[in-house]
């Protein structure tokens, strides 16, 4: 992927029009025993990508009881005493309120930063440009080990350590290099005539950008926000390592005291995944069309 | 995405512009994420490669140590056992196996990606070309296949470890209830990386599933027809034309999915733990327990980012070169 031709691109974004596509291809006719066959496999391929969700959602409306048996069952008296538990027993609901903040933040920001870079990528030839996408490519790479001290004593002599502004500069780094990239790749599909247009009827670099251009790049603005979003929803290392007390954690570092080293507490920890995964969820299924071609956009050309 | 044409004409200002003119705006568009990853991504990385040359710790990390006297005030003297530089000494104590468990943190984590990655493309692959075809109900197979992408990876390894909890999970259940007796999961090593790598592969099917799936309508259907055409059976039409028609979409996410194997954090960390005794540790989690449990060591955590980042830039550039001996596009 580190140096992609451009023979890669009409395929990819081929590829993007294609899947909003209806049918593919005409399929050859199937004889019953291979219809059979195609759908057992999904059938299984399916339950097999649900049970774990199914079973996480069923077993937080269980009473404590009935999750510590080894019998097994679908509902066992339900009630939502799992759910209010967590909500007003537990700090859940601070830590769901900052990864709401940390998540918005990030999103904003990695938005505006992605977005400018990856229009001047994409519209100017300046020096400096190679090994800027290079360098893009490059922090993909990085361990989050590596980063994660320097970066920790950065925010300690800032004094931001047990902040959420701590977390936020940290994710941009994460999430900016990677959007930066998909922006280029979805600004590329824009024609370059519409910003020739908008410079002879005398509008500047800038207001190109911000009047003609970014309006039309919604669909690629979307895929940004999702997955800067879903990058720090989902983000733990640098929560566990940077927040310290209770009330400050993220839901990616606090979510582990329901489930201690002994007696973990299976209820209220299945109550909360199912309250975390559904705003993420949301956002995803919203964004999942556009995000696969962002993806492809993005990811395979250079 | 706008498909209107508009004709082109050339502008003559463009070129009359001196050279900075031309390039101001591109800067300034530019340098807010330059000074980002500047400040944020290279100072630490050159700070981070650094720092594996000292024995800097969370003892001696203090130019000056403090102490608080009587009436708030502090008295600072120097810190006498300030971190200094140590030269080549702590590659030398991890892969020698001195400090830490280098050797078979490696091991867990070459296990770890091969696996992973390998179910990853082949049941993603596999699902791809069962999607790619037309049949009633297509589109639910679509969206619910891409459920587990939807999950928060941090949230996925909780589900599984519950799943697999040893006395209440569903699959010990499971195999009681058919008469086998159950499994002590966590109790061994590769049992309990065995739970890990499948909740990893049950987390990235659906990225390499929909990823491939993209690749696979970009190939036009009249190389097909024309294949059948001329005969060629189902695996031969598989062998001779999706399989090359994908060359560019594989070649991308099997690169990007090892690196994101390679340095998968969560699931190890809240699935497996570590446990038994730190023995299904992979290099990523090993190195963030060298620098923030116990008595935080900074610059073994910093020798081991090293490692792996050399590591994962050799294999970029050795499968970059052996792509393009087979003539690829790459």
């Amino acid at each position: 992927m580190v140096h992609l031709s451009a023979e890669a691109q009409p395929l990819a974004v081929e590829s993007a029009r294609a899947s909003t596509r209806q049918a593919p291809k005409p399929a050859p006719e199937r004889s019953l025993g291979a219809s059979v066959l195609l759908h057992t496999t999904l059938v299984i391929a399916t339950f097999c990508a649900l049970f774990p969700v199914v079973w996480v959602l069923l077993s937080s409306f269980k009473p404590a009881y009935a999750i510590r048996s080894s019998e097994i069952s679908l509902f066992k008296d339900p009630t939502f005493e799992n759910y209010t538990h967590v909500l007003f027993d537990t700090s859940f609901g601070y830590w769901f309120l900052n990864s709401v903040i940390v998540a918005v933040f990030t999103m904003v920001i990695g938005i505006t930063m992605a977005s400018t870079a990856g229009y001047a990528l994409s519209r100017f030839n300046f020096p400096g440009k190679r090994g800027l996408m290079w360098v893009f490519l490059l922090t993909q790479m990085f361990p989050v080990a590596i980063l994660i001290v320097p970066i920790y004593t950065i925010m300690a002599n800032l004094g931001l350590i047990n902040t959420k502004a701590s977390l936020v500069i940290a994710y941009c780094t994460v999430a900016v290099p990677f959007c930066a990239w998909m922006m280029r790749g979805y600004f590329d599909t824009i024609p370059k005539e519409l910003d020739e247009a908008a410079a002879l009827d005398g509008l500047g670099p800038f207001g190109t950008f911000y009047r003609v251009i970014l309006p039309l790049a919604r669909p690629g603005i979307a895929v940004t926000a999702f997955y800067t979003f879903l990058t720090a929803w989902g983000e733990v290392a640098y929560a566990i390592a940077f927040l310290q007390t209770d009330r400050q954690l993220t839901l990616g570092a606090g979510l582990q005291q329901f489930v201690p080293q002994f007696n973990a507490l299976w209820e209220s920890l299945t109550a909360a995944a199912v309250m975390i995964t559904i705003p993420a969820g949301f956002v995803f299924f919203f964004a999942q069309k556009h995000l696969v071609a962002g993806l492809t956009a993005g990811g395979t050309k250079g | 995405m706008s498909s209107t044409t508009l004709p082109r004409t050339p502008s003559s200002s463009g070129r009359l512009r001196s050279s900075f003119d031309k390039h101001w705006p591109a800067y300034a568009m530019v340098i807010p994420t330059v000074i980002v990853l500047g400040v944020l991504v290279f100072y630490p990385l050159v700070q981070g490669i650094f720092q594996s040359f000292t024995n800097l710790n969370e003892a001696n990390q203090n130019a000056e140590i403090c102490t608080k006297v009587l009436g708030g005030a502090e008295t600072c003297r120097p810190n006498p056992n300030q971190a200094e530089f140590v030269g080549l000494d702590n590659y030398v104590a991890v892969l020698t196996g001195e400090v830490g468990r280098f050797w078979m943190q490696f091991a867990n984590t070459i296990v770890w990606t091969v696996a992973c990655v390998a179910f990853h493309y082949g049941l993603g692959l596999g699902l791809a070309v069962m999607l790619n075809r037309a049949f009633k109900g297509r589109s639910i197979y679509r969206v619910l296949l891409i459920v587990p992408w939807a999950v928060p990876a941090f949230v996925s390894a909780f589900a599984w470890r519950f799943l697999f909890d040893q006395r209440f999970g569903l699959i010990n259940s499971s195999l009681e209830a058919v008469g086998l007796s159950p499994v002590a999961w966590f109790d061994q090593r590769w049992t309990s990386l065995f739970t890990a790598i499948v909740t990893n592969i049950w987390l990235g099917v659906p990225f390499m599933m929909v990823a491939l799936l993209g690749g696979l309508q970009s190939i036009p259907g009249e190389l097909y027809e024309a294949a059948s055409i001329d005969g060629a059976s189902p695996w031969q039409r598989f062998r001779n034309i999706t399989l090359p028609g994908l060359r560019p979409v594989s070649s991308t996410v099997i690169l990007l999915g090892t690196i994101w194997t390679f340095n998968m954090f969560p699931i190890i960390f809240f699935v497996t733990r570590g446990q038994p005794a730190g023995q299904t540790e992979i290099l990523v989690t090993g190195a963030f327990k060298a620098a923030f449990e116990g008595i935080r060591n900074y610059s073994l955590a910093a020798t081991y980012g090293v490692l792996i980042l050399s590591m994962l830039i050799v294999f970029a550039t050795v499968y970059k070169r052996a792509l393009r001996a087979q003539g690829d596009v790459f």
